[in-house]
């Protein structure tokens, strides 16, 4: 089955399109790339998948499950982390993993989702200070742990690594690849061209709403004759 | 520089959205202030009494002078219940009988009774303006005599002198006969009811409903509102969660403020007055309707908050949007202070019925006065506003406009708009 099936998704806001009619693809255990610049419509095709805004035309299903209609099936089997997400400034970090992990489960799994949030987190004794003490590196490693220690299906993930710095980026990205490993389908977006490379099996290219070429890093290289995605997507856009 | 600055700060504070909300209320209350008419007119005007003078004395006469001078008498007669009927039909204020012994009386050293049937259309601090002037003529009527008596030079006691009269005073007040009450005794004893009550309520729905629009501000500013948005929960428990958390953080604070409040007002009212032997004492059903009155515009005014919260961009938009339902609130409270919901005009009784907070603030009174429809309608009205609020709001948040905000119409295909990412 596959994790998401996107079929000639178009989505307005207003007069404005914001997709033009995109299909795409994610397989089970697999992590899709979205790249392309700011405003071309990745996070739109993320908000859309993560049951957060409405379709104008076209289907979108999640394992199966199609949206909107089956919406509360979906939000059981994902996890989302926006690009700009916060926590709640007034609980610790560890009344944040409780929180969250109250929807998922109760008694013992709740305390499996809360143990597996405290170890992706990796916040030491800090997870008993107050979100609002947190750097923006650690708010960033809290979430990716709120996102992914619910054992979602498919985790969705929006610029996971934004505005951290080199050794939390990677430390990121070294639990989004342990996830996977794990038979997490992760489907992201990034406009950071080389952990896009380093990180998807395969990735599509989108600009003004449209996708302007997909497939794995080393087919689109080969197929652009360009030594990496950057240089892929700056020709596929021409 | 300094100029640029403000222009700046101006530009980003002098919005339509702040701007709309305090233009609507000025007109509100402009046009509350015209309908409910000047408190200094109706103290000029004469009261309009009727009067029936038993004794035809001396005494009597120099009453009735006094009292036809600066009334407007619209029964002078021999028949009590004639009379009291006259100044029903005529919305006048009291019927005042002088007894037959009446001048006799005070010639024999024992005060002259009068006799007031007094007509009280409501409870409220402006309803009780009118028959305060017709005190105001006792007292007239009490310093003429004395002046007779004065010049009589007479050998009565100086205290009689000093206050040759009494009353007896009876109030009908909403169908009910209240014996030994005048209407200024009567609402210094409902005084609870017309000042603390509203307070309370006022108080609690500005509290909760600030909690509830400000967590909606944070959730947006936090930018916590998309991962809510996306846990395995009903749209209905986000937005019943909020309102409930609200309403319990409003009502803390509430209490907090009324422990202070309540001692402060205990100082304005008289202690020895027992509402019971009165007929105006509440049981126990009259409690659980006010319970329930309070608790259903609670979650009413909440719902309303929650629909406006949706609008709020941050916390600081969140405040603005507190505005309104401070104005409600405070129209409501100040309303029911001052008028009684049965004098006050049609168009000012819609608006008042519509605005949810108004009827725990009238539950207590109208149920002493056993007006029960009113309370029941208010509270079946307040609960299908509550419901259709919650509807609203689940749809709102079903909806884009909760992440992207309003889409301006006219927008340049291709060119995207402000209040969202793509």
């Amino acid at each position: 089955m596959k994790a998401v099936e996107v079929r000639e998704l178009v989505k307005d806001y207003g007069n404005f399109r914001a997709i033009n009619g995109i299909s795409f693809e994610v397989n089970e255990g697999e992590v899709f790339g979205l790249i392309g610049p700011n405003g071309a419509g990745k996070t739109t095709a993320l908000r859309v998948i993560a049951t957060l805004l409405q379709i104008t035309s076209g289907s979108v299903t999640v394992f199966g499950y199609e949206l909107p209609k089956e919406a509360g099936e979906v939000r059981k089997i994902i996890s989302y982390l926006p690009e700009e997400a916060g926590a709640y400034k007034n609980l610790t970090g560890r009344e944040y993993l409780n929180f969250i992990a109250k929807f998922f489960g109760e008694g013992e799994k709740f305390q499996d989702i809360v143990q597996r949030g405290l170890k992706i987190s990796n916040l030491g004794e800090r997870i008993n200070d107050k979100v609002d003490t947190y750097s923006k590196g650690m708010t960033r490693r809290l979430l990716v742990g709120r996102a992914l220690m619910v054992n979602p299906r498919l985790a969705i993930l929006d610029e996971p690594t934004s505005g951290l710095d080199v050794l939390n980026a990677q430390e990121v990205r070294r639990i989004i690849n342990s996830s996977v490993e794990a038979g997490v389908a992760v489907l992201l977006s990034s406009h950071n061209m080389l952990e896009v490379e380093l990180l998807c099996h395969r990735i599509a290219l989108i600009n003004d709403g449209i996708i302007v070429a997909s497939g794995t890093a080393a087919e689109l290289k080969k197929e652009y004759d360009a030594r990496n995605i950057e240089e892929v997507f700056v020709k596929a856009i021409k | 520089m300094i100029g640029n600055i403000i222009k700046k700060e101006f530009k980003e504070l002098f919005v339509l959205s702040t701007l709309i909300p305090i233009v609507v209320v000025a007109i509100v209350y402009g046009s509350v202030g015209q309908m409910i008419g000047n408190v200094g007119e109706t103290i000029k005007e004469k009261p309009v009494i009727g009067i029936v003078d038993m004794d035809s004395g001396d005494f009597s006469d120099i009453a009735m002078s006094v009292l036809t001078e600066k009334a407007e008498v619209i029964y002078n007669g021999n028949d009590a219940g004639e009379g009291l009927g006259e100044v029903r039909e005529e919305n006048g204020v009291a019927l005042l009988v002088i007894p037959e012994s009446f001048s006799q009386n005070i010639y024999t050293n024992h005060p002259g009774e009068i006799e007031i049937y007094w007509i009280m259309k409501g409870a409220g601090m402006m309803d009780s303006v009118s028959s305060g002037a017709v005190e105001g003529l006792i007292q007239s009527v009490n310093q003429e005599i004395s002046g007779k008596l004065i010049q009589q030079d007479s050998s009565l006691d100086p205290a009689l002198v000093l206050a040759p009269t009494t009353r007896i005073d009876t109030t009908f007040f909403k169908g009910k006969e209240i014996e030994g009450l005048s209407p200024s005794q009567l609402g210094n004893m409902l005084i609870s009811q017309s000042i603390v009550i509203p307070i309370v309520v006022m108080m609690l729905i500005i509290l909760a409903g600030a909690s509830v629009i400000s967590s909606m501000g944070l959730e947006k500013e936090n930018k916590t509102l998309e991962t809510l948005l996306t846990l395995p929960v009903r749209r209905s428990n986000i937005v019943i969660g909020k309102m409930v958390g609200s309403a319990l953080v409003g009502m803390i604070m509430a209490a907090i403020y009324m422990i202070g409040f309540s001692r402060y007002m205990t100082s304005f009212q008289s202690s020895d007055i027992n509402l019971a032997d009165f007929g105006l004492a509440l049981g126990m059903p009259d409690y659980l309707l006010v319970g329930i009155s309070l608790f259903v515009a609670l979650l009413a005014g909440l719902s309303l908050c929650i629909v406006l919260g949706t609008f709020a961009k941050n916390y600081r938009s969140a405040q603005a949007l507190i505005f309104p339902i401070t104005a409600l609130a405070l129209f409501s409270a100040f309303i029911v202070m001052f008028k009684d919901f049965d004098t006050i005009p049609v168009v000012l009784k819609v608006l008042v019925f519509a605005i949810p907070f108004s009827h725990p603030m009238m539950a207590i009174r109208a149920l002493m006065l056993d007006n029960y429809s009113l309370v029941i309608g208010g509270i079946a009205y307040a609960a299908v506003f509550t419901a259709i609020m919650i509807a609203v709001a689940v749809r709102i948040f079903n909806s884009d406009r909760l992440l992207t905000g309003s889409v301006r119409r006219r927008v340049a295909r291709g060119k995207p708009a402000w209040g969202f990412r793509r």
